[in-house]
């Protein structure tokens, strides 16, 4: 009991009246990280064609990154920079790695573009990961018959349908993917 | 007892050995912890243990210095020594912090000239004091650098120069300035004592003639860790001139252009009987992987944590390592691949899963709750855990421990920040309780999630052995903090960021401080005048607080660190460590 009253007087001791209480980042027992949002990253189909339209929504939903929480989560030094050397190199060297994501789906997917060699191969392996069906192609139509419409944003952030171009072309400007609903999509094909 | 006659004639009654018997005997002791409670028998014992200590393990380099070391212990070959706190690791401590070598290499060089091991732990070390080290010490046999920084591959070149008796260099995960790779041909022709070579952490290419030959010539080589550098063929090269291995951590695993056939390297581990440990597996490819199964079937420790593994290429290469019992992964392998853990790995006792893409929060791959149920169905032999997901259940965790109530270390990380049971909405309370209940040799505890009070409440009544606790945005007030301290009678260690534990907190810990290693608080809520009123009524801690490098308000305290010491405060503090 003795060291307990001995740390009362310690405090009373203490002047709390010129202390300042610091606001927590925990006050409410959240932390003020913005947490990721699942739905951050949609864009709705209107503001699809304009690149300019797109970095305003990219810096308004996208949430603050994981590294603005110093020594967050808790990765040494040394792996982490391991990592962003494996993270480089498959987007330069060996691989060709690009997100892809499909509208009512929880999570985002990474794909190997290198690991295709035409469109063809391509949807195979979009609807195998993603289980849905995409249909076929027709240069006129677009993508007729499905419930689902493979989109691309290409190195000037634009949204196009992903077949309009020659397959090399495609590769080498597909920065993203998107799987939309075709009844969102429709104005797409015809840009 | 022993009745003795002394020279006048008299009874004397004697309760010592001869002291030679005595410390032969206590010779034989190795845990330190044994060695203090001997010490601490009678004078004799504490003379007899001093003068027969070989080793000694120094937990924090400023708790005491390297004169009351020397002064105490005469015939000391081994040092072991940690530096900075652990957050360190994390970007939590600025540079130039401290916990340099020198100094104790400096007085080592006059009391233990015969030293012959040197194991540095997020300790400061100088390319000139590694040349020191190198030249001072004329029998120097073994040096291991972990997490260190503040020194280049040139301080390498001196080691290798110049000791002619090296049987280990181990450099891990170090700050390390990487000039090159030419340190590894200073290792003269003459050299062939070598035991231990580690340098898979060093990204430069060395040359792999010199590097041959070495192995070739150090017959007793028994770890041989490369780095990323050294291609499949060079290794089965390196692998014909040292069988014995017992410990391998590869080079790159894949080729680009095939030079040969698959079929060429598949006897590349068969002569290696004695593997336990391998490693490395850089870039390992589903078509190369199969390589290594020879070796499998004996071996008890493999780290796949720098190979991006899928569930099924972890699948197939588990179902021949059925002896398992230590494996570090990558969370690329998924709940899947967790499974296949579960049912190959019946021996386990250590698992640890780290995340391939922490920083990206929109990738929301890995591993999740189900997996690490999986693993515990599976291994309930488990005592180590390091576990980072993205979501996790209280539920899940309650059959985890359920599962596994050995468990001695259990660190979990749930990546983001206060998240509670994503299935209940409910903060993660109940799940580090079920731990604490259930697993009672916990030793070890990190939690994560959104947590309050009630999880230190259940930490301070049940976690009797605990005696490390790491806690990040974590708790709701003071109790949360004063409940662990009045409850785990064992903690040593207390490592706390982003919580709401102020002054009372701190305060509470009062006598408690001097029977532990060390407290870590940062970002919390104390204040200056609180950590002062600490330092004035316990002058044997050093009470040091570190100020924010932005400025802003000076009656916080933003990081403050807390450790006993013989040593009285420090000398070589920066002018950003204010020692109260």
């Amino acid at each position: 009991m003795d060291h307990k009253k001995t740390t009362l007087d310690l405090f009373n001791n203490v002047d709390l009246a010129t202390e300042l209480t610091l606001g927590l980042p925990g006050t409410d027992n959240q932390p003020e990280i913005i947490k990721s949002s699942l739905s951050g990253n949609k864009r709705t189909s209107s503001e699809m064609g304009s690149s300019t339209c797109t970095d305003e929504n990219e810096s308004r939903f996208s949430p603050p990154t994981k590294e603005q929480v110093v020594g967050w989560p808790p990765v040494r030094s040394y792996r982490k920079n391991i990592l962003q050397v494996k993270k480089t190199e498959s987007e330069m060297g060996s691989g060709m790695y690009v997100k892809v994501s499909m509208d009512g789906a929880p999570y985002l997917r990474k794909l190997d573009l290198k690991m295709y060699q035409s469109y063809e191969e391509l949807m195979k392996g979009l609807q195998v990961m993603f289980k849905c069906i995409i249909g076929l192609y027709f240069e006129r139509e677009g993508y007729n018959g499905s419930q689902h419409v493979p989109t691309y944003e290409d190195k000037d952030g634009d949204w196009m349908l992903v077949g309009d171009v020659p397959w090399e072309m495609f590769i080498s400007s597909c920065k993203r993917l998107r799987i939309m609903k075709s009844c969102e999509a429709r104005g797409l094909g015809d840009c | 007892m022993v009745d003795r006659v002394d020279s006048a004639g008299e009874w004397t009654q004697s309760s010592r050995f001869p002291d030679e018997v005595l410390e032969r005997v206590l010779a034989l002791i190795d845990s330190h912890k044994d060695r203090s409670s001997v010490s601490l028998v009678c004078k004799d014992w504490y003379n007899a243990e001093r003068w027969s200590r070989r080793h000694v393990f120094i937990g924090n380099c400023y708790s005491v210095s390297p004169e009351i070391v020397a002064a105490r212990f005469p015939r000391i070959r081994s040092v072991t020594l940690k530096g900075k706190p652990r957050f360190s690791d994390f970007n939590l401590v600025p540079e130039d912090w401290g916990a340099d070598v020198q100094p104790w290499l400096s007085a080592f060089s006059t009391a233990y000239p015969f030293l012959e091991e040197l194991r540095l732990k997020r300790m400061a070390v100088s390319d000139e004091s590694l040349e020191f080290l190198a030249t001072k010490f004329h029998g120097f046999k073994a040096l291991s650098l972990l997490s260190c920084d503040g020194f280049s591959t040139d301080g390498l070149k001196a080691i290798a120069t110049h000791c002619k008796k090296l049987t280990e260099l181990d450099i891990q995960e170090n700050g390390i300035d990487d000039l090159g790779g030419h340190w590894l041909s200073c290792f003269p022709e003459s050299l062939t004592s070598l035991e231990i070579l580690n340098f898979a952490s060093l990204n430069s290419e060395v040359s792999f003639d010199a590097l041959e030959k070495l192995v070739a010539r150090c017959k007793s080589l028994r770890v041989l860790k490369v780095n990323r550098n050294i291609s499949l063929d060079q290794l089965q090269k390196l692998l014909s001139h040292c069988p014995q291995l017992t410990e391998l951590g590869t080079g790159t695993f894949m080729q680009e252009l095939i030079s040969g056939p698959v079929a060429e390297f598949k006897n590349m581990f068969s002569n290696c009987r004695n593997l336990i440990t391998l490693s490395g597996l850089w870039d390992a490819t589903p078509f190369y992987l199969p390589v290594i199964y020879p070796a499998c079937a004996s071996l008890t420790f493999l780290n796949l944590s720098y190979a991006t593994l899928r569930s099924d290429e972890l699948a197939n290469l588990l179902s021949h390592c059925k002896t398992l019992r230590r494996l570090w992964l990558l969370d690329t392998v998924g709940d899947k691949g967790l499974e296949a853990v579960g049912s190959c790995c019946p021996l386990l006792e250590e698992l640890r899963v780290f995340p391939a893409d922490p920083f990206d929060q929109e990738i929301l791959l890995g591993v999740t709750e189900s997996g690490f149920v999986s693993v515990s169905r599976g291994c309930p032999k488990l005592r180590y855990v390091l576990y980072f997901c993205r979501q996790m259940t209280n539920a899940a965790v309650a059959t985890i421990a359920r599962n596994c109530p050995d468990f001695t270390h259990f660190r979990l990380c749930i990546m983001n920040p206060g998240q509670p049971d994503y299935l209940t909405k409910e903060p993660m309370d109940e799940a580090f309780g079920a731990i604490v209940k259930t697993c009672t040799k916990l030793q070890r505890l990190a939690i994560s999630g959104l947590l309050t009070d009630r999880t230190f409440e259940y930490i301070g009544k049940y976690a009797k052995n605990l005696e490390t606790l790491s806690v990040a945005f974590a708790g709701s007030s003071d109790l949360g903090m004063e409940y662990v301290l009045q409850g785990c009678q064992k903690l040593r260690k207390l490592e706390i960021r982003d919580c709401p534990f102020g002054n009372a907190a701190l305060l509470s810990g009062l006598t408690k401080y001097e029977s532990m290693r060390s407290l870590w608080m940062s970002a919390c809520n104390v204040t200056m005048n609180a950590c002062r009123v600490l330092a004035k009524e316990r002058p044997r801690l050093n009470v040091e607080v570190m100020r924010d490098e932005e400025g802003g308000d000076d009656s916080q305290a933003h990081k403050v660190y807390v450790y006993r010491t013989v040593a009285g405060p420090r000398r070589d503090a920066p002018p950003f460590v204010l020692t109260l």
